[in-house]
Formats: structure tokens, C-alpha cells, sequence
């Protein structure tokens, strides 16, 4: 067997569950853009595919082709590692394997209804079968108790098996975040008619979500990959995941108040969501600093380079995109006029991509190098590593254009919608209309189309990297001989 | 390595990652429950959902120097006044339409959502509508047919035909004059009403 072909036999079990994850995560990776080009496409050709696949039904696949590309990338990283942070085989790698395929099965389903039945007339069973029809967490309630299911059997796997092995720093924050993340869940699984609840307790799925328990399970996989690129000590990631977990959590589980401004919640959420959602960017700043300086302090010397670039790509995705681009409007001052407008789209773009897409590529670069047999991927790799430079160009000049398009046409509409003309309909379609506005739109569509290249390019990349490959991956971990 | 400054030591972070959690996350529950007191229909941020058979304006209070929902009299929608129980009906069957018909990925409600279509946290009090007495009919005549009755302002956006029945356009409109009632500090600011007649 040569040493670059993908070969199942160099993966541990939980590593074999992973690559099965990571593959359709990419595949929904590539859904996600597609959709997002449709959606972007509608903004400025209103008729195309109307009343076939509108709007809403692009945007929704959109968005949750995302969420679950990303919790797909999320459980294939922590399958990834399980078995090398534990030190002992996966307990349950069948069990594993049905749930990935039952996961895989339901998603199937639930984006077919999506596409072909759509919409349902105003009952309970439409919410149960077809559509819950809440942003972010559409799937009916039948999926959501598969997904609760399955996440509890992917939680039973990681946790038993860190149980018979070994625990570390890491591994105990992982599994008490995956609690949390599993239990936030079951909040966004009832119906009221009261839109206010409804919003409440929606945002606590969607905020402790990303903004707090995703968050701290990235930082899990960044402590993990530095060791694993760089060589890092564990006991300097270990201590820096302590630091973002006190300060995330310190700052994000009472930022959820920046959400809670104006859906007929209490004004005391002015001064409470204000002040700490203002803190949330401290940890990310504290990731950059982390992650380059260990990456500095290694002389960037690194087993697997479109890794490291992924993850530093992260650190300061996830600073510029959460951290920065949050901020800027999570004053309740400013989000009254941005609240609801494309800013928060802009938001959404860089931090989504910034803070999660990064680091599962990341986590998929360095399980592609294992597959292949652990092969070299450090400087000098076949044709210069062009597709993955330029993939990772590509996708960050991509997103960041949509991002300031975006922007630009959100500033517009605060200005005309809200300032000038008063949040009324009319307010609305004025600013819908400004020359501004749809140069913002047009501009996003050119850089949605460089996002999309970005991506197959990507796709192509993770293919086809270290093939050809002979030498081996360096071990960061031992300092080359001085010369 | 003995000499290990406090602020460098995995063991004293570890502390302050688990204290600064548990502290924060039993803030939030104290806050959720005074919260969900506070939004709970009936009360006076989320009004109960007869507020239906009522007039409802949006005016400026100079004291919290913002907009907010003012009850007035009698203005039964569609004629008819209903009990508490009729009403909470009819309002859960638009907001159950809302969700079937994947409303929320055009439009925002209380801001959230989607930016394909407008607002709707304030659609009944809209001047769109042009005057009081035809709104609530050229709203059921919109959502049933939203593409023959499509006002797209120049964007060329359109709604698409949701196949929604007649019952399900009322249990909307009520479910959105309802909406218009809560308190929402403030938001969308500057908003002006569709002009309508003083309660009795």
C-alpha cells in the first residue's frame, strides 16, 4: 500500500465515524453556498424561481444546511480526537456508525420536506412534520427529537470513553460543554402562541449556542489542534482554555441580553445585555494572542500548514467576525437602529464563517493527513500546495466582500429605514430601493461567487492534497538538529 | 517551574473557569425567571390576547423617551368582540400560520429574522394600510392572494401564494394586532402609525 492513499486502515475507530461526518459536512458546506447564491441572486432578480423555491425556502436551507454542516464538523473533531486525548479505544464504535447514518438519514429527510412540501397549512402537525418555521431551528419536532437522540448517543460515546481511558484539562471542559450544548437544545423544543416566550427561550438555544457553548468547544479543538500542528505544551493550552472559558462564559451567558432589547422583555436587559455582550470580544482577543504567539514561539514550525493557516485564520476570524463585528452594534444605543437590518447579516457572514467554518477545515486538513497515512504536509508540498493557498484565499477575500458589502447596504437601511423615514413599510422599500442598497447587494453576489470557488476549490483540495506525497509528516514535537 | 506565578497556573484558572460559570449561569436563572414573570401574556410588557377587541395606539412617553403601546377603547377586529378564550384562539391560530408558512425567513418579527420583506412587529399600526376602516380587509385580501395584490414599492419583490385559507389570514391579523400591543422598548424607533380614530 503506497502511503498516500486514503486508507481507512490508518484511522482509529472514532477517527473513522469522523471522516464520515466531515465528508458530508462538506457536502452541506457546499448546499449552504449554493442556497446562499439562490437568496442572493433573488435580492436582485425577485422573480427568479418565484414561487417555485422563494425566498424563504433558500434562505432556510441556507442557514441550516449550516448549523448542521457545523454541528456535523463539530462531532466529527471531537470523534477526531476522542481515542488520541483518552488514550483507549471509542466504547461504542458500531453504536457510532447507526447514528451517523440515522443523523445522516433524518437531515436527508428533513431538507427533501424542506424543498418539496415546503409549507403546511396553520396547525400543529405542519410544526411536527414539515416546518417549525423559527429561524435558525426549523426542523420539525419529529427531528428534533432524533437530533436530541443522537446527540445524547455521540454524548454517551465521548464521555464513556474518556471514562474507561484517561481525563485531561481538554477532555473534562469538551464534556461538560457538550452538556450544556445538548441540554440548551431542549429549549427551543415547545410552541407558545406568546411571541415574546417564543423569542425568549429561542435565544437561548441560538445564543448559548454560539455564543457561549460553541464557542468553548472550539476553543477544545484549537487547545487540541495547536498540540497537534504545532507541538504546543499541553499544560500552556490547557491553561489558556481555562482563561477563554472564564472569559467566555463570564461574558456570553449574561450577553445574552443583547437580545433581549426588543421583544417585550424588561428594560433592565439595556444596562445587563450592554455591558457584557461589550466583554464578549476579551476571549477572542485572548485566542489570537494565544495562537499566535504559540505559533511564534514554534517559529511556525508545523506538521500540517493549511492546518495552522485554517486555525490562525480562525483566531482572527472569530475575533474580527464575532468579537468586532458584534460589537459594533450590540449597544443597545446603535442596535435599535441596526437591529433587524443588514448589519445583521454582515454579522452573521464573518462570524459563522470566522469563528466555526475555520476551524473544522482546519480539523479536516489534519484528518486528510492522517488518512493518507500521515503524510508530509509542511512547506514544499506537490505544485507549491496552490489549492489550498488559494482556497483559503479565495474563501476568506470571499467572505470578508460579502461581509463589507453587506455592511454597507445595513448602514444604508439604519440611516433611510430607520433615522429618516421611521421603521414604517414605506420606510422599509425606500431604503430597499437606494442606489446604495442594491450596489451592497450586488457586490455581495460578485463576492458569493468568489466564496463558491473558494469552496469547490476547497472540496478539490481536501481530494486530492498529499496524494502523490512520499515523506512523511514532520513531528513538531522534536526540534530539528541545528546545522 | 516551582516558582509559577498565580497567573500562570492552569490550577488557579481552572477554579475561575468553573466559579465565574456557575456564578454567571445562576444570575442568568434568577434573571430568566423575573423575565418570564414580566412576558408572560396577560401583563403589562405582553398583554393578554383579548387586547384584540381593543383600540391600540403607538405614542411618544416623554418619561422613558421612547414609543410605546397605548390600549384604548372598544375596536372589535373584524366587527365581532370575543371572549378571552376566543381570542387566545384566534391569535394561536396566526401564530401557528406564522410558522407553518416560514414567515420569519422574509420578514423579522420583534426584529428577528429574516431582510427580504418588511417588518412585522408593528404591521397592524402600518400607514401602508392607508386608512383604519379598510385595513383589516385589505390585509386578508392580501394574504390570501399576495401575488395579485402584491405592492412591491419598486423592489419587485412579491410574496409568494402560501395557499393561506380565510381563517388563517384572521387568525393572522389578530395574531399581529396582538404583536403590535407588546411593549418593546422603544423598537422600531421613530415608527409613525397609521392614523386612527380616538378611543371612546
Amino acid at each position: 500500500m503506497s502511503i498516500a492513499a486514503l486508507n481507512s486502515a490508518n484511522l482509529n475507530a472514532g477517527q473513522k465515524v469522523a471522516v464520515k461526518y466531515f465528508t458530508v459536512a462538506m457536502v452541506l458546506f457546499f448546499a449552504q453556498c449554493l442556497f446562499g447564491m439562490l437568496a442572493g441572486l433573488q435580492y436582485l432578480q425577485p422573480d427568479f424561481l418565484y414561487n417555485v423555491l422563494d425566498f424563504n425556502v433558500n434562505r432556510m436551507v441556507h442557514i441550516n444546511a449550516m448549523v448542521v454542516w457545523m454541528l456535523f464538523g463539530f462531532i466529527g473533531s471531537v470523534y477526531w480526537l476522542v481515542e488520541d486525548e483518552s488514550g483507549t479505544e471509542l466504547v461504542g464504535a458500531k453504536l457510532a456508525n447507526v447514528n451517523f447514518w440515522i443523523l445522516t438519514l433524518a437531515v436527508t429527510v428533513v431538507v427533501l420536506v424542506y424543498l418539496f412540501v415546503q409549507t403546511g397549512p396553520g396547525t400543529k402537525e405542519t410544526i411536527w412534520f414539515i416546518n417549525e418555521g423559527r429561524e435558525y431551528i426549523e426542523a420539525p419536532r419529529w427531528a428534533d427529537f432524533g437530533i436530541v437522540a443522537c446527540v445524547l448517543i455521540f454524548f454517551y460515546n465521548v464521555a464513556a470513553t474518556f471514562m474507561k481511558g484517561k481525563w485531561s484539562g481538554i477532555s473534562g471542559v469538551l464534556v461538560l460543554d457538550l452538556v450544556a450544548l445538548a441540554g440548551l437544545y431542549l429549549a427551543g423544543m415547545f410552541y407558545t402562541t406568546n411571541i415574546s416566550m417564543d423569542q425568549h427561550w429561542w435565544w437561548w438555544v441560538i445564543h448559548l449556542w454560539v455564543e457561549a457553548t460553541w464557542e468553548v468547544l472550539v476553543g477544545c479543538i484549537m487547545a487540541w489542534g495547536l498540540m497537534k500542528t504545532l507541538g504546543a505544551r499541553r499544560k500552556i493550552v490547557t491553561t489558556w482554555l481555562y482563561i477563554e472559558v472564564a472569559l467566555m462564559f463570564g461574558s456570553g451567558i449574561l450577553g445574552l441580553g443583547h437580545h433581549y432589547f426588543w421583544i417585550g422583555t424588561p428594560e433592565y436587559w439595556f444596562t445587563i445585555g450592554g455591558f457584557f455582550s461589550a466583554l464578549e470580544p476579551i476571549p477572542l482577543v485572548a485566542m489570537v494572542v494565544h495562537a499566535v504567539y504559540d505559533s511564534g514561539t514554534h517559529n511556525f514550525r508545523n506538521s500540517n500548514h493549511p492546518a495552522l493557516a485554517w486555525l490562525i485564520a480562525h483566531a482572527f476570524g472569530n475575533f474580527f467576525g464575532a468579537g468586532v463585528w458584534g460589537f459594533m452594534h450590540t449597544l443597545p444605543q446603535i442596535n435599535l437602529y441596526t437591529h433587524g437590518t443588514q448589519w445583521t447579516a454582515s454579522h452573521g457572514h464573518l462570524a459563522f464563517f470566522g469563528a466555526y467554518a475555520t476551524i473544522i477545515i482546519a480539523m479536516i486538513y489534519i484528518a486528510v493527513q492522517k488518512w493518507r497515512g500521515d503524510v508530509w504536509m509542511s512547506g514544499d508540498l506537490a505544485d507549491k500546495g496552490w489549492k489550498w493557498k488559494w482556497s483559503l484565499g479565495l474563501l476568506n477575500v470571499g467572505v470578508v466582500g460579502m461581509t463589507v458589502a453587506l455592511l454597507i447596504s445595513g448602514y444604508e437601511q439604519s440611516f433611510v429605514e430607520r433615522a429618516l423615514e421611521g421603521s414604517t413599510w414605506g420606510g422599509y422599500f425606500s431604503a430597499q430601493t437606494q442606489p446604495w442598497f442594491i450596489q451592497g447587494m450586488h457586490w455581495r453576489m460578485l463576492f458569493g461567487w468568489v466564496t463558491t470557488a473558494g469552496v469547490v476549490l476547497l472540496l478539490w483540495d481536501l481530494a486530492t492534497i498529499g496524494k502523490k506525497e512520499t515523506r512523511r509528516a514532520i513531528d513538531p514535537t522534536v526540534t530539528p538538529a541545528t546545522t | 517551574m516551582a516558582d509559577t506565578p498565580w497567573w500562570a497556573s492552569e490550577d488557579v484558572w481552572r477554579k475561575w473557569a468553573i466559579w465565574v460559570t456557575a456564578f454567571m449561569a445562576v444570575v442568568l436563572i434568577f434573571l430568566t425567571f423575573d423575565t418570564v414573570a414580566k412576558i408572560t401574556a396577560g401583563g403589562e410588557r405582553v398583554p393578554g390576547y383579548d387586547v384584540i377587541n381593543k383600540r391600540i395606539f403607538y405614542t411618544f412617553n416623554a418619561d422613558r423617551n421612547m414609543q410605546e403601546p397605548v390600549i384604548g377603547g372598544d375596536a372589535p377586529l373584524f366587527g365581532k368582540m370575543l371572549s378571552a378564550g376566543e381570542a387566545e384562539e384566534l391569535v394561536n391560530l396566526g401564530k401557528l400560520t406564522v410558522q407553518a408558512k416560514n414567515c420569519m425567513n422574509c420578514h423579522t418579527l420583534l426584529g428577528n429574522g429574516a431582510y427580504y420583506a418588511p417588518d412585522l412587529t408593528k404591521a397592524w399600526l402600518d400607514p401602508a394600510w392607508g386608512a383604519e376602516s379598510v385595513r383589516e380587509q385589505l390585509m386578508v385580501s392580501f394574504l390570501m392572494d399576495p401575488a395579485t395584490n402584491a405592492r412591491t414599492y419598486g423592489t419587485g419583490r412579491r410574496m409568494p401564494q402560501l395557499d393561506i385559507t380565510e381563517d388563517e389570514a384572521k387568525g393572522i391579523v389578530a395574531f399581529l394586532k396582538w404583536m403590535s400591543s407588546i411593549d418593546t422598548n422603544g423598537f422600531p424607533k421613530g415608527f409613525t402609525p397609521i392614523r386612527q380614530e380616538e378611543s371612546s
